[in-house]
Protein backbone atom coordinates (compact mmCIF):
# COMPACT_ATOMS: atom_id res chain seq x y z
CA UNK A 1 0.00 0.00 0.00
CA UNK A 2 2.75 2.39 1.00
CA UNK A 3 4.55 1.83 -2.27
CA UNK A 4 1.40 2.69 -4.16
CA UNK A 5 0.99 6.11 -2.58
CA UNK A 6 3.67 7.97 -4.58
CA UNK A 7 2.29 6.44 -7.73
CA UNK A 8 -1.21 7.63 -6.94
CA UNK A 9 0.08 11.09 -6.07
CA UNK A 10 2.02 11.22 -9.29
CA UNK A 11 -1.07 10.16 -11.20
CA UNK A 12 -3.18 12.82 -9.49
CA UNK A 13 -0.84 15.60 -10.45
CA UNK A 14 -0.40 14.19 -13.94
CA UNK A 15 -4.14 13.96 -14.44
CA UNK A 16 -4.86 17.48 -13.19
CA UNK A 17 -2.27 18.87 -15.60
CA UNK A 18 -2.94 16.70 -18.59
CA UNK A 19 -6.56 15.59 -18.45
CA UNK A 20 -7.51 18.11 -21.14
CA UNK A 21 -4.86 16.63 -23.42
CA UNK A 22 -6.21 13.13 -22.84
CA UNK A 23 -9.76 14.35 -23.46
CA UNK A 24 -8.62 16.07 -26.64
CA UNK A 25 -7.03 12.88 -27.92
CA UNK A 26 -10.38 11.12 -27.63
CA UNK A 27 -12.35 13.96 -29.21
CA UNK A 28 -9.84 14.40 -32.01
CA UNK A 29 -9.86 10.66 -32.68
CA UNK A 30 -13.63 10.87 -33.14
CA UNK A 31 -13.21 13.82 -35.50
CA UNK A 32 -10.55 12.02 -37.53
CA UNK A 33 -12.83 8.96 -37.72
CA UNK A 34 -15.71 11.16 -38.88
CA UNK A 35 -13.71 12.33 -41.89
CA UNK A 36 -12.31 8.84 -42.42
CA UNK A 37 -15.90 7.72 -42.99
CA UNK A 38 -16.55 10.11 -45.87
CA UNK A 39 -13.08 9.48 -47.29
CA UNK A 40 -13.74 5.73 -47.24
CA UNK A 41 -16.61 6.44 -49.61
CA UNK A 42 -14.39 8.54 -51.88
CA UNK A 43 -15.77 11.87 -50.70
CA UNK A 44 -13.42 14.71 -49.81
CA UNK A 45 -15.78 16.58 -47.51
CA UNK A 46 -14.43 19.38 -45.32
CA UNK A 47 -17.69 20.10 -43.52
CA UNK A 48 -16.82 18.19 -40.36
CA UNK A 49 -15.50 21.19 -38.43
CA UNK A 50 -18.80 22.94 -39.08
CA UNK A 51 -20.76 19.87 -37.94
CA UNK A 52 -18.60 19.80 -34.83
CA UNK A 53 -19.52 23.43 -34.22
CA UNK A 54 -23.23 22.82 -34.70
CA UNK A 55 -23.04 19.94 -32.23
CA UNK A 56 -21.01 21.98 -29.74
CA UNK A 57 -23.39 24.96 -29.82
CA UNK A 58 -26.49 22.77 -29.65
CA UNK A 59 -25.22 20.84 -26.62
CA UNK A 60 -23.88 23.95 -24.84
CA UNK A 61 -27.12 25.88 -25.26
CA UNK A 62 -29.10 22.95 -23.88
CA UNK A 63 -26.80 22.71 -20.86
CA UNK A 64 -26.79 26.47 -20.24
CA UNK A 65 -30.48 27.22 -20.66
CA UNK A 66 -32.36 24.07 -19.72
CA UNK A 67 -32.19 21.65 -16.86
CA UNK A 68 -32.01 18.69 -19.19
CA UNK A 69 -29.40 16.04 -18.47
CA UNK A 70 -26.06 15.82 -20.28
CA UNK A 71 -27.26 12.77 -22.23
CA UNK A 72 -29.99 14.83 -23.88
CA UNK A 73 -27.52 17.57 -24.78
CA UNK A 74 -25.19 15.02 -26.38
CA UNK A 75 -28.07 13.41 -28.23
CA UNK A 76 -28.99 16.76 -29.70
CA UNK A 77 -25.35 17.40 -30.62
CA UNK A 78 -25.64 14.34 -32.87
CA UNK A 79 -29.17 14.84 -34.20
CA UNK A 80 -28.91 18.47 -35.25
CA UNK A 81 -25.78 18.05 -37.45
CA UNK A 82 -27.41 14.94 -38.95
CA UNK A 83 -30.44 16.95 -40.03
CA UNK A 84 -28.27 19.71 -41.48
CA UNK A 85 -26.12 17.11 -43.27
CA UNK A 86 -29.23 15.55 -44.76
CA UNK A 87 -30.39 18.88 -46.15
CA UNK A 88 -27.07 20.02 -47.60
CA UNK A 89 -25.90 16.52 -48.57
CA UNK A 90 -28.62 15.83 -51.11
CA UNK A 91 -27.59 18.65 -53.49
CA UNK A 92 -23.83 18.79 -52.79
CA UNK A 93 -22.97 15.09 -52.88
CA UNK A 94 -23.51 15.09 -56.63
CA UNK A 95 -20.19 16.92 -56.79
CA UNK A 96 -16.97 15.00 -56.73
CA UNK A 97 -13.33 15.55 -55.91
CA UNK A 98 -12.15 19.06 -55.33
CA UNK A 99 -15.56 20.55 -56.18
CA UNK A 100 -17.11 18.82 -53.21
CA UNK A 101 -14.24 20.03 -51.04
CA UNK A 102 -14.92 23.61 -52.16
CA UNK A 103 -18.67 23.33 -51.60
CA UNK A 104 -18.25 21.88 -48.12
CA UNK A 105 -15.66 24.50 -47.19
CA UNK A 106 -18.15 27.12 -48.34
CA UNK A 107 -20.78 25.52 -46.16
CA UNK A 108 -18.39 25.65 -43.20
CA UNK A 109 -17.83 29.35 -43.76
CA UNK A 110 -21.59 29.95 -43.94
CA UNK A 111 -22.07 28.17 -40.62
CA UNK A 112 -19.29 30.23 -39.04
CA UNK A 113 -20.76 33.51 -40.25
CA UNK A 114 -24.25 32.56 -39.08
CA UNK A 115 -22.96 31.66 -35.61
CA UNK A 116 -20.98 34.90 -35.57
CA UNK A 117 -24.06 37.01 -36.25
CA UNK A 118 -26.74 35.30 -34.23
CA UNK A 119 -27.85 36.68 -30.89
CA UNK A 120 -28.39 33.48 -28.92
CA UNK A 121 -25.00 31.99 -29.91
CA UNK A 122 -23.22 34.89 -28.25
CA UNK A 123 -21.91 36.27 -31.57
CA UNK A 124 -18.15 36.78 -31.75
CA UNK A 125 -17.87 36.37 -27.96
CA UNK A 126 -19.12 32.80 -28.16
CA UNK A 127 -20.46 31.01 -25.12
CA UNK A 128 -18.67 31.14 -21.80
CA UNK A 129 -19.14 29.21 -18.60
CA UNK A 130 -20.31 25.95 -20.10
CA UNK A 131 -20.65 23.48 -17.21
CA UNK A 132 -17.82 20.92 -17.08
CA UNK A 133 -19.83 17.75 -17.55
CA UNK A 134 -17.57 15.65 -19.75
CA UNK A 135 -15.87 12.87 -17.87
CA UNK A 136 -13.21 10.47 -19.03
CA UNK A 137 -15.59 7.54 -19.33
CA UNK A 138 -17.98 9.54 -21.54
CA UNK A 139 -15.23 10.00 -24.08
CA UNK A 140 -14.01 6.43 -23.75
CA UNK A 141 -17.54 5.11 -24.22
CA UNK A 142 -18.42 7.26 -27.22
CA UNK A 143 -15.07 6.75 -28.94
CA UNK A 144 -15.47 3.02 -28.31
CA UNK A 145 -18.99 3.07 -29.75
CA UNK A 146 -17.75 4.98 -32.81
CA UNK A 147 -14.96 2.48 -33.40
CA UNK A 148 -17.34 -0.44 -32.90
CA UNK A 149 -19.97 0.87 -35.31
CA UNK A 150 -17.42 1.74 -37.97
CA UNK A 151 -15.73 -1.64 -37.60
CA UNK A 152 -19.07 -3.44 -38.02
CA UNK A 153 -19.86 -1.34 -41.09
CA UNK A 154 -16.49 -2.19 -42.63
CA UNK A 155 -17.15 -5.90 -42.35
CA UNK A 156 -20.54 -5.78 -44.04
CA UNK A 157 -22.12 -5.05 -47.38
CA UNK A 158 -22.16 -1.34 -46.47
CA UNK A 159 -18.39 -1.21 -46.02
CA UNK A 160 -17.83 -3.09 -49.26
CA UNK A 161 -20.22 -0.72 -51.03
CA UNK A 162 -18.29 2.31 -49.66
CA UNK A 163 -15.02 0.89 -50.91
CA UNK A 164 -16.49 -0.02 -54.30
CA UNK A 165 -17.87 3.52 -54.66
CA UNK A 166 -14.47 4.97 -53.75
CA UNK A 167 -12.74 2.88 -56.41
CA UNK A 168 -15.20 3.23 -59.27
CA UNK A 169 -18.65 4.63 -58.66
CA UNK A 170 -20.01 3.75 -62.10
CA UNK A 171 -19.03 0.10 -61.71
CA UNK A 172 -20.46 0.19 -58.17
CA UNK A 173 -23.76 1.55 -59.43
CA UNK A 174 -24.00 -1.21 -62.02
CA UNK A 175 -23.44 -3.79 -59.28
CA UNK A 176 -26.78 -2.68 -57.87
CA UNK A 177 -25.46 -0.26 -55.25
CA UNK A 178 -27.47 2.87 -54.54
CA UNK A 179 -24.46 5.18 -54.82
CA UNK A 180 -26.22 8.42 -53.85
CA UNK A 181 -27.85 6.75 -50.83
CA UNK A 182 -24.56 5.33 -49.54
CA UNK A 183 -22.74 8.63 -50.00
CA UNK A 184 -25.47 10.36 -48.03
CA UNK A 185 -25.23 7.71 -45.31
CA UNK A 186 -21.47 8.26 -44.95
CA UNK A 187 -21.94 12.03 -44.92
CA UNK A 188 -24.72 12.04 -42.31
CA UNK A 189 -23.05 9.48 -40.05
CA UNK A 190 -19.82 11.49 -40.26
CA UNK A 191 -21.79 14.57 -39.23
CA UNK A 192 -23.22 12.73 -36.21
CA UNK A 193 -19.77 11.63 -35.02
CA UNK A 194 -18.28 15.11 -35.51
CA UNK A 195 -21.27 16.71 -33.77
CA UNK A 196 -21.06 14.47 -30.70
CA UNK A 197 -17.30 15.11 -30.57
CA UNK A 198 -18.16 18.84 -30.55
CA UNK A 199 -20.67 18.34 -27.73
CA UNK A 200 -18.12 16.48 -25.62
CA UNK A 201 -15.43 19.05 -26.38
CA UNK A 202 -17.59 22.02 -25.36
CA UNK A 203 -18.27 20.47 -21.95
CA UNK A 204 -14.65 20.41 -20.88
CA UNK A 205 -13.25 23.54 -22.53
CA UNK A 206 -15.57 25.89 -20.62
CA UNK A 207 -15.79 28.26 -23.58
CA UNK A 208 -16.49 28.00 -27.30
CA UNK A 209 -16.54 30.56 -30.11
CA UNK A 210 -17.19 30.74 -33.85
CA UNK A 211 -13.43 30.72 -34.56
CA UNK A 212 -13.07 27.19 -33.11
CA UNK A 213 -14.87 25.62 -36.05
CA UNK A 214 -13.39 27.41 -39.04
CA UNK A 215 -11.19 26.58 -42.03
CA UNK A 216 -8.05 25.69 -40.00
CA UNK A 217 -10.01 23.24 -37.90
CA UNK A 218 -11.43 21.56 -40.99
CA UNK A 219 -7.90 21.17 -42.32
CA UNK A 220 -6.63 19.94 -38.92
CA UNK A 221 -9.23 17.18 -38.91
CA UNK A 222 -8.29 16.12 -42.43
CA UNK A 223 -4.60 16.21 -41.53
CA UNK A 224 -5.05 13.90 -38.53
CA UNK A 225 -6.83 11.32 -40.67
CA UNK A 226 -4.41 11.51 -43.59
CA UNK A 227 -1.36 11.51 -41.28
CA UNK A 228 -2.53 8.34 -39.56
CA UNK A 229 -3.75 6.63 -42.71
CA UNK A 230 -7.28 6.34 -44.04
CA UNK A 231 -7.23 2.70 -45.09
CA UNK A 232 -8.46 1.46 -41.72
CA UNK A 233 -9.76 2.60 -38.32
CA UNK A 234 -6.45 2.45 -36.47
CA UNK A 235 -4.85 5.05 -38.77
CA UNK A 236 -7.11 8.02 -37.92
CA UNK A 237 -7.02 7.11 -34.21
CA UNK A 238 -3.21 7.02 -34.13
CA UNK A 239 -2.99 10.13 -36.31
CA UNK A 240 -5.23 12.07 -33.92
CA UNK A 241 -3.24 10.84 -30.91
CA UNK A 242 0.14 11.80 -32.33
CA UNK A 243 -0.93 15.17 -33.71
CA UNK A 244 -2.63 16.06 -30.42
CA UNK A 245 0.48 15.14 -28.43
CA UNK A 246 2.99 16.63 -30.86
CA UNK A 247 2.46 20.29 -29.91
CA UNK A 248 2.86 19.31 -26.23
CA UNK A 249 6.02 17.35 -26.89
CA UNK A 250 7.41 20.15 -29.07
CA UNK A 251 7.05 22.75 -26.32
CA UNK A 252 10.83 22.99 -26.09
CA UNK A 253 11.00 24.31 -29.63
CA UNK A 254 9.01 27.34 -28.46
CA UNK A 255 8.65 29.70 -31.41
CA UNK A 256 9.51 26.99 -33.93
CA UNK A 257 6.78 24.71 -32.68
CA UNK A 258 4.42 25.25 -35.60
CA UNK A 259 7.24 25.02 -38.11
CA UNK A 260 8.44 21.69 -36.70
CA UNK A 261 4.86 20.47 -36.62
CA UNK A 262 4.49 21.36 -40.29
CA UNK A 263 7.82 19.77 -41.21
CA UNK A 264 6.79 16.45 -39.65
CA UNK A 265 3.56 16.54 -41.62
CA UNK A 266 5.33 17.24 -44.89
CA UNK A 267 7.81 14.41 -44.30
CA UNK A 268 5.08 11.89 -43.51
CA UNK A 269 3.01 12.87 -46.51
CA UNK A 270 6.04 12.72 -48.81
CA UNK A 271 7.44 9.41 -47.60
CA UNK A 272 4.35 7.62 -46.26
CA UNK A 273 1.60 8.64 -48.64
CA UNK A 274 -0.80 6.11 -47.13
CA UNK A 275 -0.22 7.44 -43.61
CA UNK A 276 1.89 6.06 -40.81
CA UNK A 277 -0.48 3.13 -40.19
CA UNK A 278 -0.34 1.25 -43.47
CA UNK A 279 -0.64 -2.46 -42.60
CA UNK A 280 0.59 -3.65 -45.99
CA UNK A 281 3.75 -1.56 -45.78
CA UNK A 282 4.37 -2.60 -42.18
CA UNK A 283 3.95 -6.27 -43.05
CA UNK A 284 6.31 -6.09 -46.02
CA UNK A 285 8.85 -4.20 -43.88
CA UNK A 286 8.93 -7.05 -41.32
CA UNK A 287 9.05 -9.65 -44.05
CA UNK A 288 12.03 -7.94 -45.61
CA UNK A 289 13.80 -7.78 -42.25
CA UNK A 290 13.09 -11.43 -41.55
CA UNK A 291 14.35 -12.57 -44.95
CA UNK A 292 17.41 -10.35 -44.60
CA UNK A 293 18.18 -11.95 -41.25
CA UNK A 294 17.55 -15.42 -42.67
CA UNK A 295 19.98 -14.85 -45.52
CA UNK A 296 22.56 -13.46 -43.09
CA UNK A 297 22.20 -16.58 -40.93
CA UNK A 298 22.56 -18.70 -44.01
CA UNK A 299 25.75 -16.83 -44.91
CA UNK A 300 27.13 -17.58 -41.46
CA UNK A 301 26.33 -21.28 -41.62
CA UNK A 302 27.74 -21.50 -45.15
CA UNK A 303 30.98 -19.90 -43.94
CA UNK A 304 31.17 -22.39 -41.07
CA UNK A 305 31.04 -25.29 -43.48
CA UNK B 1 -36.27 -10.57 -73.56
CA UNK B 2 -34.66 -7.19 -74.24
CA UNK B 3 -36.24 -5.04 -76.90
CA UNK B 4 -35.04 -1.83 -78.55
CA UNK B 5 -37.93 0.04 -80.14
CA UNK B 6 -37.27 3.05 -82.35
CA UNK B 7 -34.34 4.14 -80.18
CA UNK B 8 -32.56 7.36 -81.09
CA UNK B 9 -29.79 9.06 -79.18
CA UNK B 10 -28.43 12.49 -80.00
CA UNK B 11 -25.50 14.25 -78.38
CA UNK B 12 -26.12 17.82 -79.49
CA UNK B 13 -26.09 17.66 -83.28
CA UNK B 14 -24.50 14.22 -83.36
CA UNK B 15 -26.95 11.41 -84.13
CA UNK B 16 -25.30 8.40 -82.49
CA UNK B 17 -28.27 6.08 -82.81
CA UNK B 18 -31.18 6.52 -85.21
CA UNK B 19 -34.40 4.54 -85.02
CA UNK B 20 -32.66 1.42 -83.76
CA UNK B 21 -34.86 -1.63 -83.21
CA UNK B 22 -33.96 -5.24 -82.43
CA UNK B 23 -34.83 -7.93 -79.93
CA UNK B 24 -32.39 -9.95 -77.84
CA UNK B 25 -33.98 -13.39 -77.49
CA UNK B 26 -33.98 -15.26 -74.18
CA UNK B 27 -31.45 -18.02 -73.65
CA UNK B 28 -29.09 -17.37 -76.52
CA UNK B 29 -25.98 -15.38 -77.32
CA UNK B 30 -26.83 -12.23 -79.24
CA UNK B 31 -24.17 -10.08 -80.85
CA UNK B 32 -24.23 -6.43 -81.81
CA UNK B 33 -21.41 -5.63 -84.18
CA UNK B 34 -20.35 -2.66 -86.23
CA UNK B 35 -17.34 -0.55 -87.09
CA UNK B 36 -15.72 1.81 -84.60
CA UNK B 37 -17.99 4.66 -83.59
CA UNK B 38 -21.13 2.95 -84.84
CA UNK B 39 -22.84 3.50 -81.47
CA UNK B 40 -22.47 0.07 -79.85
CA UNK B 41 -21.31 1.19 -76.41
CA UNK B 42 -23.95 3.92 -76.44
CA UNK B 43 -26.54 1.16 -76.89
CA UNK B 44 -25.19 -0.57 -73.76
CA UNK B 45 -25.17 2.64 -71.77
CA UNK B 46 -28.81 3.12 -72.69
CA UNK B 47 -29.72 -0.37 -71.45
CA UNK B 48 -27.95 0.09 -68.13
CA UNK B 49 -29.48 3.51 -67.53
CA UNK B 50 -26.20 5.46 -67.67
CA UNK B 51 -27.69 7.36 -70.62
CA UNK B 52 -31.31 8.03 -71.54
CA UNK B 53 -32.62 7.71 -75.12
CA UNK B 54 -33.67 10.85 -76.99
CA UNK B 55 -36.58 8.90 -78.47
CA UNK B 56 -37.94 5.36 -78.40
CA UNK B 57 -38.16 2.81 -75.65
CA UNK B 58 -36.20 -0.12 -74.26
CA UNK B 59 -38.15 -2.87 -72.58
CA UNK B 60 -36.73 -5.71 -70.51
CA UNK B 61 -38.95 -8.69 -69.68
CA UNK B 62 -41.96 -6.56 -70.59
CA UNK B 63 -40.91 -3.62 -68.43
CA UNK B 64 -40.05 -0.18 -69.79
CA UNK B 65 -36.59 0.86 -68.56
CA UNK B 66 -37.26 4.53 -69.44
CA UNK B 67 -36.80 6.12 -66.01
CA UNK B 68 -35.43 3.24 -63.94
CA UNK B 69 -32.24 4.14 -62.02
CA UNK B 70 -29.09 2.19 -62.97
CA UNK B 71 -28.88 0.26 -59.70
CA UNK B 72 -32.55 -0.75 -60.05
CA UNK B 73 -31.88 -2.00 -63.58
CA UNK B 74 -29.23 -4.28 -62.07
CA UNK B 75 -31.84 -5.49 -59.58
CA UNK B 76 -34.22 -6.26 -62.45
CA UNK B 77 -31.64 -8.70 -63.77
CA UNK B 78 -29.21 -7.00 -66.15
CA UNK B 79 -25.48 -7.04 -65.42
CA UNK B 80 -22.58 -5.90 -67.55
CA UNK B 81 -18.83 -5.92 -68.03
CA UNK B 82 -16.86 -3.01 -69.41
CA UNK B 83 -14.74 -2.56 -72.50
CA UNK B 84 -11.95 -1.07 -70.38
CA UNK B 85 -11.98 -3.49 -67.44
CA UNK B 86 -13.36 -1.93 -64.27
CA UNK B 87 -12.68 -4.33 -61.43
CA UNK B 88 -12.15 -2.86 -57.94
CA UNK B 89 -8.37 -3.12 -57.98
CA UNK B 90 -7.66 -2.42 -54.32
CA UNK B 91 -10.14 -5.06 -53.17
CA UNK B 92 -9.58 -8.81 -53.06
CA UNK B 93 -11.16 -11.08 -55.64
CA UNK B 94 -13.57 -12.35 -53.00
CA UNK B 95 -14.63 -8.82 -52.04
CA UNK B 96 -15.07 -7.89 -55.70
CA UNK B 97 -17.53 -10.72 -56.21
CA UNK B 98 -19.28 -10.02 -52.89
CA UNK B 99 -19.90 -6.42 -53.98
CA UNK B 100 -21.97 -7.91 -56.79
CA UNK B 101 -24.18 -9.63 -54.20
CA UNK B 102 -25.08 -6.35 -52.52
CA UNK B 103 -28.79 -6.49 -53.39
CA UNK B 104 -29.15 -10.07 -52.28
CA UNK B 105 -27.84 -9.53 -48.75
CA UNK B 106 -31.00 -8.46 -47.00
CA UNK B 107 -29.86 -7.90 -43.43
CA UNK B 108 -30.62 -4.48 -41.98
CA UNK B 109 -28.60 -2.02 -39.99
CA UNK B 110 -29.55 -3.62 -36.67
CA UNK B 111 -28.51 -7.06 -37.85
CA UNK B 112 -25.19 -5.72 -39.05
CA UNK B 113 -24.42 -3.93 -35.76
CA UNK B 114 -25.36 -6.83 -33.52
CA UNK B 115 -23.92 -9.50 -35.78
CA UNK B 116 -27.30 -11.23 -35.64
CA UNK B 117 -27.69 -14.82 -36.73
CA UNK B 118 -29.31 -13.63 -39.96
CA UNK B 119 -26.34 -11.38 -40.69
CA UNK B 120 -23.78 -14.10 -40.10
CA UNK B 121 -25.72 -16.62 -42.18
CA UNK B 122 -26.14 -14.17 -45.08
CA UNK B 123 -22.45 -13.23 -45.04
CA UNK B 124 -21.33 -16.86 -44.84
CA UNK B 125 -23.65 -17.74 -47.73
CA UNK B 126 -22.35 -14.85 -49.80
CA UNK B 127 -18.77 -15.87 -49.16
CA UNK B 128 -19.46 -19.47 -50.12
CA UNK B 129 -21.23 -18.39 -53.28
CA UNK B 130 -18.44 -15.97 -54.17
CA UNK B 131 -15.93 -18.83 -53.86
CA UNK B 132 -18.16 -20.93 -56.08
CA UNK B 133 -18.38 -18.20 -58.73
CA UNK B 134 -14.60 -17.69 -58.63
CA UNK B 135 -14.31 -21.45 -59.02
CA UNK B 136 -16.29 -21.32 -62.26
CA UNK B 137 -13.48 -19.23 -63.69
CA UNK B 138 -10.67 -21.11 -61.90
CA UNK B 139 -9.80 -18.04 -59.84
CA UNK B 140 -10.69 -19.50 -56.46
CA UNK B 141 -7.07 -20.13 -55.49
CA UNK B 142 -6.45 -16.39 -55.73
CA UNK B 143 -9.57 -15.35 -53.77
CA UNK B 144 -7.56 -13.49 -51.10
CA UNK B 145 -5.32 -11.60 -53.54
CA UNK B 146 -5.94 -8.05 -54.68
CA UNK B 147 -7.60 -7.79 -58.07
CA UNK B 148 -4.72 -5.57 -59.16
CA UNK B 149 -2.37 -8.55 -59.11
CA UNK B 150 -4.30 -10.41 -61.83
CA UNK B 151 -3.36 -10.57 -65.49
CA UNK B 152 -5.57 -8.81 -68.01
CA UNK B 153 -7.36 -12.01 -69.02
CA UNK B 154 -7.95 -12.98 -65.40
CA UNK B 155 -9.34 -9.53 -64.60
CA UNK B 156 -11.86 -10.04 -67.38
CA UNK B 157 -12.89 -13.36 -65.84
CA UNK B 158 -13.20 -11.67 -62.46
CA UNK B 159 -15.51 -9.16 -64.09
CA UNK B 160 -17.62 -12.06 -65.38
CA UNK B 161 -17.78 -13.57 -61.89
CA UNK B 162 -18.68 -10.23 -60.32
CA UNK B 163 -21.41 -9.59 -62.90
CA UNK B 164 -22.86 -13.07 -62.36
CA UNK B 165 -22.94 -12.42 -58.60
CA UNK B 166 -25.78 -9.96 -59.18
CA UNK B 167 -27.86 -12.96 -60.36
CA UNK B 168 -28.62 -11.47 -63.77
CA UNK B 169 -31.04 -12.90 -66.30
CA UNK B 170 -29.19 -11.08 -69.06
CA UNK B 171 -25.45 -10.48 -69.14
CA UNK B 172 -24.08 -7.65 -71.30
CA UNK B 173 -20.48 -8.06 -72.45
CA UNK B 174 -18.81 -4.96 -73.86
CA UNK B 175 -16.00 -6.14 -76.16
CA UNK B 176 -14.97 -9.02 -73.89
CA UNK B 177 -11.84 -9.90 -75.88
CA UNK B 178 -10.57 -6.38 -76.57
CA UNK B 179 -6.83 -6.34 -75.93
CA UNK B 180 -6.59 -10.11 -75.25
CA UNK B 181 -3.98 -12.37 -76.81
CA UNK B 182 -5.12 -15.36 -78.94
CA UNK B 183 -4.91 -17.94 -76.13
CA UNK B 184 -6.84 -15.65 -73.76
CA UNK B 185 -9.44 -15.20 -76.51
CA UNK B 186 -9.95 -18.94 -76.90
CA UNK B 187 -10.24 -19.34 -73.13
CA UNK B 188 -12.77 -16.52 -72.85
CA UNK B 189 -14.79 -18.00 -75.70
CA UNK B 190 -15.11 -21.24 -73.72
CA UNK B 191 -16.06 -19.31 -70.59
CA UNK B 192 -18.80 -17.40 -72.42
CA UNK B 193 -20.25 -20.60 -73.90
CA UNK B 194 -20.25 -22.13 -70.41
CA UNK B 195 -21.94 -19.10 -68.86
CA UNK B 196 -24.60 -19.33 -71.54
CA UNK B 197 -25.04 -23.07 -70.90
CA UNK B 198 -25.61 -22.33 -67.23
CA UNK B 199 -28.76 -20.52 -68.30
CA UNK B 200 -27.68 -16.88 -68.59
CA UNK B 201 -28.74 -15.03 -71.75
CA UNK B 202 -25.90 -13.06 -73.27
CA UNK B 203 -25.87 -9.85 -75.27
CA UNK B 204 -22.42 -8.86 -76.46
CA UNK B 205 -20.74 -6.12 -78.42
CA UNK B 206 -17.64 -7.19 -80.25
CA UNK B 207 -15.15 -6.12 -82.86
CA UNK B 208 -13.45 -9.42 -83.47
CA UNK B 209 -15.46 -10.92 -86.35
CA UNK B 210 -14.20 -14.48 -86.04
CA UNK B 211 -15.04 -14.42 -82.35
CA UNK B 212 -18.56 -13.12 -82.92
CA UNK B 213 -19.33 -15.40 -85.86
CA UNK B 214 -18.38 -18.56 -84.01
CA UNK B 215 -20.05 -17.59 -80.74
CA UNK B 216 -23.31 -15.79 -81.46
CA UNK B 217 -26.61 -17.37 -82.36
CA UNK B 218 -27.98 -14.13 -83.78
CA UNK B 219 -26.29 -10.92 -84.80
CA UNK B 220 -27.40 -7.34 -85.48
CA UNK B 221 -25.12 -5.01 -87.42
CA UNK B 222 -24.94 -1.34 -86.58
CA UNK B 223 -23.43 1.19 -88.99
CA UNK B 224 -23.50 4.97 -88.53
CA UNK B 225 -26.19 4.63 -85.87
CA UNK B 226 -28.55 2.47 -87.92
CA UNK B 227 -29.24 -1.26 -87.94
CA UNK B 228 -28.32 -2.43 -91.43
CA UNK B 229 -28.81 -6.18 -90.97
CA UNK B 230 -29.99 -8.74 -88.46
CA UNK B 231 -29.90 -12.51 -88.67
CA UNK B 232 -27.88 -15.68 -88.15
CA UNK B 233 -24.07 -15.51 -88.50
CA UNK B 234 -24.25 -17.14 -91.94
CA UNK B 235 -26.82 -14.66 -93.22
CA UNK B 236 -24.76 -11.76 -91.84
CA UNK B 237 -21.57 -13.05 -93.41
CA UNK B 238 -23.13 -12.96 -96.87
CA UNK B 239 -25.12 -9.75 -96.53
CA UNK B 240 -23.92 -7.29 -99.18
CA UNK B 241 -24.59 -4.24 -96.96
CA UNK B 242 -22.51 -5.70 -94.12
CA UNK B 243 -19.66 -6.53 -96.46
CA UNK B 244 -19.80 -2.99 -97.76
CA UNK B 245 -19.77 -1.51 -94.26
CA UNK B 246 -16.76 -3.54 -93.25
CA UNK B 247 -14.75 -3.77 -96.46
CA UNK B 248 -15.94 -0.79 -98.47
CA UNK B 249 -17.76 -0.71 -101.80
CA UNK B 250 -16.28 -2.28 -104.87
CA UNK B 251 -15.54 0.28 -107.57
CA UNK B 252 -17.55 -0.35 -110.70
Amino acid sequence: MATLMPLLEWFDSFWSTYNTVVFSIGVNAMLALSIYLTLSCGLLSLANAAFMGIGAYAASLVSMHTGLPFGVALLLSGVLPALVALVIGIPTLRLSGVYLAMATLGFGEVVRVIILNLEFTGGPMGINGIPQKTEFWHILLLLGATLYILARLRRSKVGRAFEAIKEDDIAARLMGIDVAGHKLLAFVLGAVIAGVAGGLNAHYTFTIGPGNYAFENAVDILTMAVFGGTGNLIGPTIGATILTLLPEVLRNFKDFRLAVNGLILVLVILYLPKGIWDPRRIRSFWQRRRSARASRMKGVSDAAL
Amino acid sequence: MLRFDGISKRFGGLHVLQDVGFTVPEGGIFGLIGPNGAGKTTAFNLVTGLLRPTAGSITFAGRDLGTVAPHRITELGIARTFQNIRVFKEMTLLENVMVGMHDHLDYGFAGLLTRSRGFRAAEADARARAHELLGWFRLDAKAKQLADSLSYGEQRKLEFARALATKPKLLLLDEPVAGMNPSEKTELMDEIVQINQRGFSIFMIEHDMRFVMSLCHRIAVLNFGRIIAEGTPDAIKNDPQVIEAYLGKEEA
